[in-house]
Order: C-alpha cells, then structure tokens, then sequence
C-alpha cells in the first residue's frame, strides 16, 4: 500500500499540484440488530479504498476510488488535479493553509476488549436477552436492539512528508420499547435515541452498558407514558438529563463554532452561524457556570483520535470559559482566513486545532465536531432537584430541530417528570422545550458533578455535499435551566 | 461504468460460489462528481469511483449478510463465507418468507450521455455563471452541482436478474444578500431538464426581494407553500408512515384512517418509481417490479407500500418498495416510498397569493423532524423567504418562524394546487410537487438574538 500512496502523490505533484495529501481507508462494520423477538439481521461491511486531496493553480480538488491498483492512483491523482484546475477558473484567491504540517506517527484506540474477538452467540445473546425482557411487559407494540462495532485503519500521508498510521475502534448499543395506545405512540430509548449509545472502547463498554438490566424498566415507562399527564404549556426552570444535555451541546454550541460554517461555506446545506468572529473573545455565550471545550484526546469519547485527516494532532482546545465564547474548531485553511480576518490574539493562532474528519475514503475532510463538552460542576443531581423548587425534569432526546443559523431550537424528549418542593412527582408525556442559544445558555444555573458527566456518543452528524456522517463525543451532565418555555403537543 | 453484461457475469459468478439455500446479490455502482461553492467561489470539487456489492444468503429461515466494495473473486468469496456464516449462528426467523421469485420487469429510460459525460470544467462554468451574477448583484451565492451514473442490479438463486443504469443531475442554491436570502433546487436524469442558471437567477431575485423582513407574531395564518416547502411534507409522509411497517406497528398517519377522508379532496398523493418525469427505478432492492401504489386518492388515504416481507405478512405481494436489506438499520425501516408524486391542480402561483386576504408566502422549511407519528407532526423553521400577502398581493418579507404542525390535518386545508410540478430531491427519494395554498398552518415561535 506505501507504494499506492507515493504513486498518488507523486502523480499528483508531476501533473502541477502545490500540495497533495492521500488517504487509504479500511472500515469494517459489524452490525447487530434484534427486532420483536427476530434476529433482523447480522451484517459485516467490507470498505476501502483512497481519496487524494489536491491544491492547484491555488484551488482545491479532491477525486476517490476503490480500486487499489498503481495505474488507478495515478489516474485519481490526475483527476483530482484536472479538478483542482476547474475549480481554480473561478477563484478569488489561492488557497492558504499555512506553514507546512509534518508529522509521522501511529495511533490505536486503546481497548480491553477488542469487540471483533468476542463470538457473535455471545452479542446475540445479550441482544436476545434484552428484547425479550422489554417485550415481557404488557403492552409493548415492538422492541429493537442492537450493536454496532467498527475497526477503521486509515494510512495518511501528504506532500509535506506527513506518514501517519491510525487505528479507531468503536463499539455501539441501544434498545428501544414501542407502546401504541388508542391515539398515542410513546418509545423509551436506552443508554440513548436514534439507535445507540457509542464510543471509542472496547467490549467492556458493551458489557458496563448491561442491556437486559435496563429493559424492564424502560418497557414499563413506555408503557407509563401512554396514560401520563402532558407537559403543561408554560415557562418553568427545566433540569435536563445528561444525554439531552449532550444533545443540546452538539446542536447548540457544537455547530454554529465549526469555522467552515461560520465562514458561508456550508451556506446552502447545514446554514451558517450566529457565532460570527467578531463575536470571538466578546460574546457571553452562556452563564459563568458554562465552560465548554472540543476534546479530541478525551479516552473513549467518540470524537477521539491521534491526529485529524489534514494530519494535525488532537487537541483540546477551549470554547466556552466561563460564559465568554473564545473559540472555534478550525482547519488549515480556516484557521488562516480567522487570522487574515481578525489579526492575532489569544483566541486566533492562524495554526488548526486539529479537527477535520472525512466520513470515508470517498469523501473531502470538514471541519467536524471532535467531543464537544460541557464540563462538569459542582451539584450531585439528588442536590439539584432537591434545590428546584418547582420545574420539569426532561431526559432522552425525541426530536431535534434548530434554525440554520442555529439560534432558535426546539427539542421534544421521551420522558419528564414534574418537580414539586424539590421532589420528582408524576411522570408527563410529550415534552417539548424550546428557546434562543444564548438566551438559554445563560440561563444555565447549575452543573451537574464528574460524577454523573459522560461522554456520549452521537454516530450520525450529518454535514457536508456529498453527505457526510460523522462520529461525535459530548461529556456533559445533568444542567438547571431557568425560565423555560414548555409545552406538550401531538 | 461497469454495464450489464459485466455485472450478470459477475453476479451469476458470485451466486455459483454459495453454498446456500438462497442467495441474493445486491449491486450498486455509482460514479459521480459534485461542485460545491460559497461565498461566489468553488470551494469544493470531488469525484468518486465506488461499487458495493450486498450479499445476503438464506440457509432455512437463517438469514445473514454482508457488503464488499472490493470486486475481486477473492473478496466475493470472502464476502459469501462471512454472510453464511453469519447465518449459521442465528436463530431461525420464523417469518422469513423467502427470497422473491423473478417477475417481468420493464425497462425505464432514465440514462443521459450528456449527464454521463459533464466535465468539472463543465461544471464550474454552470456554477461560475451563478457566482458572478450574483456578486454583479452585491449577492453571495452557495450551492452545489453534481452530476453521476448509478447502475443497480439485482440477482438472486430463483432466477431473479435485474438491472438499471441512470443518470442524475441535481443543483442547489442559497443566495445570501445583507439580511435577506433565497433558494432554488431541481433535480433530473436528463441535463436539458436542470436550468442551472435559471435557478440561479430565481434564487438571486428571492434574495434580492428578501431584504429587511419585518417582525411577525407567531400564530395560525393561511399559506401559500412553494414546491420546496411541500416536499417537505410529502417526503415526511412517506417516510414517517406511508410503509406498511410502520401501519402494522400501529405508528403511522395512516393507521385508522385507510379509507376515511382525511385530507381535502384536491388531495391525491402516489409514488411510482417507473415514471419518467421523475428519477425512475424500476425494480427495488429485492428485484421486485416497482408498482405504482396510490397512497392518498382525493383526500383518502389508500395503501401504504409493501416489500416482501411485509407483503407476507398479509398475505399479498411485494409492491416492490423494498429499501437495501443486507443493512440491518436501513432493513428495520421497512418498506419506503422514495418515488412519490402529488397531482397537479390548475392554480398559478400567482392565482393563490390573489386568494389570500392576508397570509403567508413561504419558500422552503428546514430542520424539520418528527414530533409524533400518529398526526405526522413536525417542527421545523422556515427559511429563504417568507412574505406578507396582504389582499392578495405580496406585500413585503417577513422573520423566520417555527411552526409545529399535523401534516395530515395541514393537507385537510388545502384549498388549491398548483398546475406547475417541480422534481426534488432534497428529501427522502425524489417528489414531483405542486405549490399548495392552505387555509391555516400553526407558526410557534419567532427567533430574537438577545445582545452581548
């Protein structure tokens, strides 16, 4: 394969690229899904193949392919240069990704278990187990579980003499319960939504997730659901569980600081950012109780690596520092157009800190969330209801939606329970809570302890034409929010 | 392109190698390239060469499966041993039906040498004519244009043998002006069909009427829907309830209302993947013939589609909607319209702004996602455009609002279509949509930026 690499670069440099950087993928992913009682599927998926990224007559092209011959990386080099060439006929002005990047090295997700080792009966079983206790409850109308595992090598190596080597691993597990009343549908999710909780570990994740231990309890809340109170329709303090917590920072705060997007070029898909520069190091962006950083060391986080896919080392870098907004997540280039914008400052270096992943071979790396926390305070979560007088205790994510400049948002959950006298009382159905980011984040006035923050994991961020979907991490813990509005609606 | 002959020889290659009781291949190869730009430059240009190959194979109600994108014997081989042995280790599933038996599968032309063979100079000249309109305007212009071949071929060991190769050109914009912006999107197989600078200048004029957009109050107001905001809710339609998975788990719009008149009669919704004013498909990813199923006739819902499991469940056939199989999520979505059409009325656009007294003109929404299934209802933000109608008239633009609102009552509001159809594809699949005029849609929110 060094040879495919070197071909690639050097055809690229021949055919008048300035910069070229090649990237070789071998994914594997395994997955597991169980539904009503029926193994619906066991699947492996094979995928590799190369992307070569180019800079000519000072613009960018990018060509892929998935057959791993030398003939073949000298022809996706040249297209990728043919492409470059296109893109340079309207150019405003060269590309600008600063002092050249070397760096060789090599990275492994460290893992106990490598989940590739353990048998197939083994996950079956626990899968099995799981959905026949959520079904075992009277009243479930359906049930799925499943697990996911992946092994990504990847090789990177560019024209400035980067060579480096990277092997993430991941392993990924929900369940879901369905109750279908009369006129209601209500579905309770565990560890999360949208399928899975995952991470950058081994089986041992897997294994401390315990599955079957949480499907009774999540089968009767669903079914508890159907005969629940709605929210009520009013402004109330609101206590969100760690995952929504999670949530919130993704769509938030984790967005709208991706430099790419604040710059208009993710304009016409994923919209642009209220977070504009000039904004950098003035804007109160959340309370003083709101400290939140892009990680991309933190162990096991899914946003976790050695270096990003323009060989630039994880880092963890500082966003949020007691409510004053200082910072973004920057490429090469980016980190470049902030430094031509604003001049230097402690918040502008003009060097990436390090956070452009490509979904695949097939695809251009982008400025991606790496894990983006809110970092823990000082409140047991028994503390901080027992503190709440009156409010709504809301948890896992049922819906998301947030405008293109990612200001106004409204997230619906699977559960909540109202707060009375500092004690969790009856159980409401159909939350929904909504407001403006910085109006929200600022009425942040409590922070849950390390003892309840965990990283979570979200496996579909989705950005970019071609689409991309990117694994992303989030630390966070149960918050307070203030003056919220609530509402509940079919 | 690989072509048909390669991949029969390929494929019946491949289903001599199981050792199976039932055998299915599943291929899929696309070649195709995309130009993005921004702030009236390219940005971004890629192309990619990618096949995959899907095996799933059946040793008596044991089903296993798994994906290569490697073409080598060697990979194919590796690829069935893994799905066999796959299957080995589950458990029966009772409820397998079977793979499909072979059926007459009509040919649909949807392949265009002048999409096969767009250049990325093409490609930037199309876009660079955009960009330079728009900043002759004071404008920025973003958006992408992509071009590419798709071949899907089917085969399986009870003599199933399917295939299709197509083109696809889809282009869109957002064009951005001080406060203001505006949008434009098609989708085609023929590059004839995609005015690339057209939309553009559709786009640009939008932006340039979207310019200092007065506070509203959110509320119920009567709205006039451009296609875009429409594929909206046919996409969602289609995708939160029109399978008939989601009917038999009790968890769709259609459930309890098969038959009944839920929507108004100017109503009429189906999908068929066969029709070339959209992007057809013939066949599914089970090799069975795509039919045209009417999901809501005059305002009554009438069937959801069916892939063969399903099917079987009820004991009829596959209307041949199966999404890919061999992926366990994407399987557990069930069947999936990805092709759907709504009728055309006989109104202009500019016929239901006269027949709204004061109102809403709305260009695209955005974000939108599912609040609860039963009512179909969304949240979601509009975007790009929205207008005041004042007596009939466009008075002046308007903020972005939030709305929460039933699809399904919103469709009960129609009170005129529009005669002109626009194919997209920013959803699930491809619609061919009208502009719709409703008597009231729900708005819930306003977005404020508090200061520093």
């Amino acid at each position: 394969m060094k040879e495919l690499l070197e071909r690639a670069l050097n055809a690229a440099q021949l055919r008048g690229a300035s910069y070229a950087d090649v990237r070789l993928v071998h994914r594997i992913e395994q997955s597991l899904l169980v539904r009503n009682g029926v193994v619906q599927g066991i699947s492996q998926i094979e995928d590799m193949g190369f992307g070569v990224r180019v800079i000519a007559d000072g613009a960018w092209g990018f060509a892929s392919s998935a057959r791993l011959t030398l003939e073949e990386a000298e022809q996706v080099a040249g297209r990728a240069v043919q492409i470059a060439k296109a893109s340079a006929l309207f150019k405003k002005e060269d590309v600008d990704i600063g002092p050249p990047v070397i760096q060789r090295g090599t990275y492994r997700t460290p893992v106990q278990i490598d989940p590739f080792t353990v048998p197939l009966e083994k996950k079956l079983e626990i899968l099995l187990a799981a959905d026949a206790a959520m079904r075992a409850v009277k009243g479930i109308a359906a049930t799925e579980a499943e697990m996911v595992f992946i092994r990504e090598r990847k090789i990177f190596a560019s024209t400035e003499g980067s060579w480096i080597e990277q092997e993430i691993i991941e392993s990924g597990c929900g369940i879901e319960a369905l109750a279908v009343g009369p006129d209601e549908v209500q579905r309770r999710s565990y560890p999360n939504s949208v399928g899975r909780h995952q991470m950058t570990r081994g089986w041992e994740f897997i294994e401390e997730c315990n599955l079957p231990g949480h499907a009774p309890r999540i089968a009767e809340e669903a079914v508890a659901l159907l005969t629940a109170d709605p929210c009520p329709d009013t402004v109330t303090t609101v206590i969100l569980g760690g995952s929504q917590v999670a949530l919130q920072i993704h769509e938030s705060c984790g967005h709208p600081i991706e430099l790419d997007r604040v710059l208009g070029t993710e304009a016409a898909y994923a919209g642009t950012s209220f977070l504009t520069p000039e904004k950098l190091g003035t804007f109160r962006y959340g309370s003083e109780v709101v400290n939140i950083t892009a990680d991309a060391t933190l162990p096991g986080g899914l946003g976790t690596f050695g270096w990003d896919d323009e060989g630039v080392p994880a880092q963890r870098v500082d966003i949020v520092k007691e409510g004053l907004f200082v910072g973004y997540m920057t490429s090469r280039e980016t980190a470049r157009q902030l430094l031509r914008l604003l001049g230097p400052s402690p918040y502008v270096t003009g060097l990436s800190n390090g956070t452009m992943r490509a979904s695949g071979w097939n695809r251009i790396p982008l400025i991606r969330m790496t894990n983006v926390n809110l970092l823990p305070g000082t409140w047991r979560l028994e503390d901080l209801i027992a503190d709440t007088e009156e409010g709504i205790f809301m948890d896992t994510n049922r819906s998301w939606s947030i405008d293109d400049k990612r200001l106004n948002f409204q997230f619906g959950c699977e559960i909540a329970w109202e707060i009375k006298g500092g004690k969790l009382t009856r159980m409401l159905k159909n939350p929904i809570y909504t407001g403006i980011t910085p109006e929200f984040w600022r009425s942040c006035d409590a922070v849950c302890n390390a003892d309840h923050w965990v990283i979570w994991g979200t496996p579909n961020c989705g950005k970019g034409q071609p689409s991309q979907l990117a694994h992303t991490g989030h630390g966070a813990a149960p918050a307070r929010f203030r003056n919220v509005r609530v509402f509940s609606r079919k | 392109m690989l072509g048909e002959s390669y991949i029969r020889e390929l494929m019946e290659k491949a289903l001599r190698l199981s050792p199976a009781d039932e055998t299915e291949i599943v291929l899929e190869a696309h070649d195709s390239a995309l130009t993005r730009f921004a702030n009236n430059t390219i940005h971004q240009n890629v192309a990619e060469v990618n096949t995959e190959i899907a095996v799933r194979v059946v040793l008596g109600k044991r089903v296993g499966s798994a994906i290569t994108n490697r073409l080598t014997q060697e990979a194919l081989e590796k690829a069935i041993e893994e799905a066999v042995a796959l299957a080995r280790l589950q458990p029966e599933n009772p409820e397998f039906p079977g793979l499909p038996e072979p059926q007459p599968i009509q040919p649909v032309a949807a392949f265009d040498e002048a999409v096969a063979g767009a250049t990325p100079e093409w490609r930037a000249r199309a876009v660079g004519a955009v960009c330079r309109l728009a900043e002759s305007m004071g404008a920025s212009a973003a958006g992408a244009l992509s071009t590419g071949i798709y071949e899907l071929a089917v085969a399986n060991s009870r003599g199933v043998f399917a295939y299709h190769a197509g083109t696809e050109a889809h282009f869109t914009t957002v064009v951005m002006r001080d406060e203001g912006s505006g949008y434009a999107h098609r989708a085609a197989w023929r590059l004839a069909d995609l005015d690339v600078e057209t939309l553009g200048r559709s786009a640009i004029d939008k932006a340039l009427r979207n310019q200092n957009p007065r506070p509203i109050e959110p509320g119920v107001y009567p709205v006039v829907l451009e296609p875009y905001a429409v594929d909206d809710i046919l996409s969602w339609l289609g995708y939160a309830g029109a399978g008939a998975l989601a009917v038999q788990e009790g968890r769709s719009w259609m459930n309890d209302r098969i038959g009944r008149p839920v929507m108004s009669p100017l109503v009429t919704i189906w999908d068929d993947g066969r029709d070339p004013a959209g992007l057809p498909l013939p066949f599914d990813f089970e090799g069975v013939p795509r039919q045209r199923v009417v999901i809501v006739e005059k305002g009554v819902p009438q069937s959801p589609v069916y892939d063969t499991m399903t099917a079987a469940r009820e004991g009829r056939r596959s209307t041949g909607h199966a999404l890919p199989r061999s992926r366990p999520q994407t399987a557990s979505l069930g069947p999936i319209p990805l092709h759907l059409f709504m009728a055309p009325g006989e109104a202009t656009l500019e016929e239901m702004i006269r027949q709204v007294d004061r109102g809403l003109y709305i260009t695209r929404f955005w974000y939108t996602r599912l609040v609860h299934p039963r009512d179909c209802v969304l949240t979601g933000m509009t975007r790009d455009g929205v207008f005041w109608i004042e007596k009939g008239e466009i008075a002046y633009p308007v903020q972005n609002l939030r709305f929460t609102q039933g699809y399904v009552p919103a469709l009960a509001q129609v009170r005129a279509v529009g005669k002109e159809r626009w194919v997209l594809s920013e959803g699930f699949g491809f619609t061919c949509v009208p502009a719709l005029l409703l008597e009231a849609f729900t708005f819930t929110g306003v977005t404020e930026l508090p200061g520093r």
